[in-house]
């Protein structure tokens, strides 16, 4: 599952970095996306909880991550693999 | 010791929000300086210390970054700088990792990458207060052992554990050993591990929150909600406008004052000729027609740092993100559009918090078409001078209503120009939005004022610089050459700027515009309302718009259309010289400033053309 298939209040951990192919419409490309969130802190294992979304698409999300508040746009959150809690 | 030892350099590197410029300006007080590194448009900010031992400290505020792995031209200065790569500026002899005591995750990450550099490195433990007041318990001694590095504790805001941070300069400054840098721009691999080894780091030292703070948590509930939190920040920026607009006022009036008794004693005590026009009409006239915006500029930087240090514009950036996105603008955009409404000058440098060249570009290029404070007396002076006074709509002023239309197609026209330059020029994706929501915190009151008065310097500064030379320019061109003895027409009319707009009049007509009015869009370029007092000198009577005798001069002389046509073309066109300067500047480039130009002029006369045609004929 993708994290951009979550809606706020969901929680899970983070399970993998993985830009798709077929939506490839990041600038900056997928090498280059996969460190940017990796340096913001989705990295393997982190848990997370959706807070926030915004008020048109539901977009952007915010995120708690570990210990630190997050936002990014769905298009992004989709590179991040997660594992939801139930 | 030699006294070349007493001297040193030491620079302050850490992530955004890590409140690495309190400590900054904490340490340095007001002995910094802030300019711009050579050939980049970042700003450089550097201030002096004493260390205990007598050591003069140069010390270097960086731009905040998560990795030396830079992404905007403000991380590729932390990032060359810190390498010792940067031309003209040799590596700092000591690092200063600044850290956010309360938020050490993503920071001993690039505590580690730093310490790769080889440079002698000190990791301050900023807000330590907030983080012990948390009851986060941090073994000091085993995350110095683990790191590697020496660390002390710091409260920026209360100037606490600076001496502390100064002893450890000096003892890392007598020492001057720097290894050679072993940094590599770090894979995705390597960036996995880092975060492994500050995970096992952080668990063995840090344990985590006794009382966590919920605050931000709960603040947010209200600020983020998709309704509420919209709402709140429509009447935030609703709250500023006004403060902008009204606050302002008779300070701006002072200002005015200030330089028309200035004009006046200089009118009065030199002998009437070239030199008393150019100090009173060209230096004096001209130089506080652009001053006179300082306290609105003041104004609005007030609240955009008040709301930063509070932690609200990455959540400002995050409400409006999907309405910039439709414009192909990014969630920062916001920012420097908000200061343009004030005036472009310092909004098209606030574009710097921007990441990304193209969306810096596309910012900076539609944000003069906000309107700005300039507009206003111009704006004011054709409505209360053609439109009717009369309520429409049961309640509604229609003179208002103008006023707002005007503004309307501004920031329309503003979007969609956005809109199509993503499509024309750079026919790719848009840049990720991701950022870091940080804790909010009470702005420190010094910090606030410390950088309006930064903010103060950099516009005083322009002022007296590139946009006097521009001044002067158009002084110039308005007074040279001279009316022949016995002319009969106002004297601008003999002068190049009313030779150049008799000239383009023919050009002009199509849309509507007399000679009158070509010839004081000229001088209106130094900036937009002093066109108001061009057609003042034109028409010969007073240019105060206050008095009403320009408007019913202008309201017989003018059809209504062309009238109109002259607000149109105020919306779109590029009347300010001083914003050109300034986006030559910004992008380091005449490239932008000429297509900036081109866009602006080519839109006017289209908006100015179809409202003139529109209207021949119609009277209200």
């Amino acid at each position: 599952m993708r994290l951009s298939d979550l809606t706020k209040g969901d929680r899970g951990t983070i399970h993998g970095i993985e830009p798709s192919g077929h939506d490839g419409l990041h600038e900056i490309g997928h090498a280059e996306l996969e460190r940017r969130l990796l340096e913001m802190g989705f990295v393997e294992g982190a848990s997370f909880e959706v807070l926030h979304e915004g008020l048109i698409g539901r977009d952007p999300m915010a995120l708690q991550i570990d210990d630190m508040r997050v936002a990014l746009r769905r298009k992004e959150a989709q590179a991040i693999l997660v594992e939801p809690h139930r | 010791m030699s006294s070349e030892a007493l001297v040193t350099r030491f620079a302050l590197v850490g992530n955004p929000n890590s409140g690495k410029t309190a400590l900054f300006n904490a340490l340095t007080g007001s002995r910094q300086k802030v300019a711009n590194y050579p050939g980049v448009t970042v700003e450089r900010k550097a201030g002096t210390v004493l260390t205990p031992l007598g050591r003069h400290a140069v010390v270097l505020d960086l731009p905040g970054t998560y990795s030396l792995r830079a992404r905007s031209p403000d991380e590729a200065v932390t990032r060359d700088l810190v390498l010792g790569q940067f031309a003209g500026e040799a590596a700092p002899d000591i690092i200063v990792c600044v850290a956010d005591a309360t938020n050490l995750r993503l920071v001993l990450r690039l505590a580690l990458e730093l310490k790769q550099v080889g440079r002698p490195m000190i990791l301050a433990l900023n807000m330590y207060d907030i983080a012990e007041r948390q009851g986060i318990r941090i073994d000091l001694d085993g995350l110095a052992r683990a790191l590697g590095v020496p660390i002390v504790t710091t409260v920026a805001v209360r100037k606490r554990g600076l001496d502390a941070l100064l002893r450890e300069i000096d003892t890392l400054a007598a020492d001057k050993i720097a290894a050679p840098s072993q940094w590599n721009a770090p894979t995705a691999a390597e960036i996995r591990q880092a975060h492994r080894n500050a995970e096992q780091i952080l668990k063995q030292h840090v344990k985590p929150a006794l009382r966590p703070d919920t605050w931000t948590g709960r603040l947010d509930n209200v600020l983020l909600h998709p309704v509420a939190g919209t709402a709140i920040l429509l009447t935030i920026l609703f709250l500023m406008f006004q403060a902008v607009f009204s606050w302002a006022t008779p300070l701006m009036d002072l200002i005015d004052a200030g330089f028309a008794s200035a004009g006046e004693l200089v009118t009065n005590y030199l002998p009437a000729g070239l030199l008393q026009s150019f100090i009173a009409d060209g230096l004096i006239a001209g130089v506080g027609s652009v001053l006179v915006f300082l306290p609105q500029i003041l104004i609005l930087f007030f609240f955009i740092i008040l709301l930063e240090d509070f932690g609200y514009m990455a959540r400002a950036a995050f409400l409006m993100d999907r309405l910039m996105g439709f414009a192909g603008l990014h969630g920062r955009a916001f920012i420097p559009l908000l200061s343009s409404f004030a005036c472009a000058i310092p909004g098209i440098m606030s574009a710097r918090v921007i990441d990304n060249k193209r969306d810096r570009l596309t910012t900076i290029l539609v944000a003069p078409l906000t309107t700005c404070s300039a507009r206003i007396p111009v704006y004011t002076l054709i409505i209360s001078a053609f439109i009717p006074n009369r309520v429409v709509w049961g309640f509604a002023s229609l003179q208002g209503l103008v006023m707002f239309g005007l503004y309307a197609t501004g920031i329309s026209g503003a979007l969609i120009v956005a809109f199509i330059l993503r499509r024309l020029l750079w026919r790719s994706a848009t840049e990720p939005f991701l950022i870091e929501l940080p804790a909010y915190k009470m702005p420190d009151p010094m910090n606030v004022l410390r950088g309006v008065m930064m903010r103060a310097q950099i516009f005083l500064r322009r002022a007296g610089t590139t946009i006097t030379a521009m001044m002067v320019l158009i002084w110039f061109l308005s007074s040279f050459p001279a009316a022949p003895a016995g002319a009969e027409g106002p004297a601008i009319d003999y002068s190049f700027a009313g030779v150049l707009g008799h000239f383009l009049q023919p050009l002009l007509a199509p849309i509507g515009f007399s000679w009158q009015m070509t010839v004081a869009l000229i001088p209106g370029l130094a900036a937009r309302e002093v066109a108001i007092g061009a057609l003042g000198t034109v028409y010969a009577v007073s240019g105060d718009a206050g008095d009403g005798t320009l408007a019913s001069t202008l309201s017989h002389q003018w059809p209504l259309a062309s009238a109109l046509a002259f607000l149109a073309w105020y919306v779109f066109a590029p009347q300010c010289m001083s914003t050109l300067a300034v986006v030559r500047r910004e992008t380091n480039s005449w490239t932008w400033p000429v297509v900036m130009f081109a866009y602006m002029i080519t839109l006017a006369y289209l908006a100015a053309f179809i409202v003139y045609h529109l209207f021949s004929g119609v009277v209200l």
